[in-house]
């Protein structure tokens, strides 16, 4: 089981969904994506999306203002 | 679940309404919709693999549309086109700001599996064959096909 990092907190609609996406459809069963974020809609819609499309969002957390780190897993 | 599902028709060539059309399809691509695109008419200029000017098509009238209208790298605006230096400000704008272009938004839609769809009909009167559109084409279809395609989801009009 791996651990990728993306960073998407200069990145603007929509390829901050994109990125996300593509990282995500890269995962085999167990990886976990570590994703930072910044607030708003990306901190509003990733972990939704991803929950819906079937991933797990194991946390959520603050790491400067303004700026959210979202670990998800397949 | 069944996944939602969002359509396309993509009828203009112009540089701010495809870039409409394919943040939107990106966009709804990378939140779980399955995303279909139908180009028709102007909007095949979107999926030639020619990107500038040239002479794409059968018979001389489609060349010199082919000429007049290029791919999607001279895309005029829809306003302010001021002879293409429109387009070129905005790209150097979308660059600037860190957001991406058209062109980065076609490749992130062929990455994201898209569904592309060629319009049979507009093909026909523009003299335009598959191999002069990117190899990301899915078919090369009619209405009857699209309308089964997009039946229960979402369907736009660019």
């Amino acid at each position: 089981m791996t651990t990728n990092h993306l960073d998407i907190t200069r990145d603007h609609c929509p390829m901050t969904f994109v990125k996300v996406k593509i990282a995500l459809d890269k995962l085999h069963p167990g990886d976990t994506l570590r994703v930072l974020l910044t607030a708003g809609e990306p901190l509003e819609n990733i972990p939704r999306s991803a929950a819906e499309q079937g991933y797990t969002i194991l946390s959520v957390s603050e790491k400067s203002p303004g700026v959210h780190l979202v670990e998800i897993q397949k | 679940m069944t996944p939602k599902k969002l359509s396309i028709i993509a009828f203009s060539g112009d540089f701010d309404k495809l870039t409409a059309a394919f943040t939107l399809a990106t966009g709804a691509a990378a939140t779980g919709y399955h995303v279909n695109i139908f180009f028709t008419f102007w909007g095949l200029d979107a999926i030639k693999c020619k990107r500038g000017r040239s002479p794409v098509g059968s018979g001389l009238l489609p060349r010199v549309f082919g000429i007049l209208m290029g791919g999607l790298r001279v895309a005029p605006l829809s306003r302010f086109n001021f002879c293409g230096i429109g387009p070129k400000i905005f790209r150097s704008l979308m660059k600037k700001r860190n957001v991406a272009t058209l062109e980065q938004l076609v490749e992130a839609a062929c990455q994201l599996g898209i569904h592309l769809y060629a319009c049979e009909m507009a093909m026909n009167v523009l003299g335009l064959k598959r191999e002069d559109f990117i190899p990301e084409i899915r078919d090369v279809i009619g209405v009857p096909t699209f309308l089964a395609l997009s039946e229960g989801g979402q369907t736009l009009f660019i």
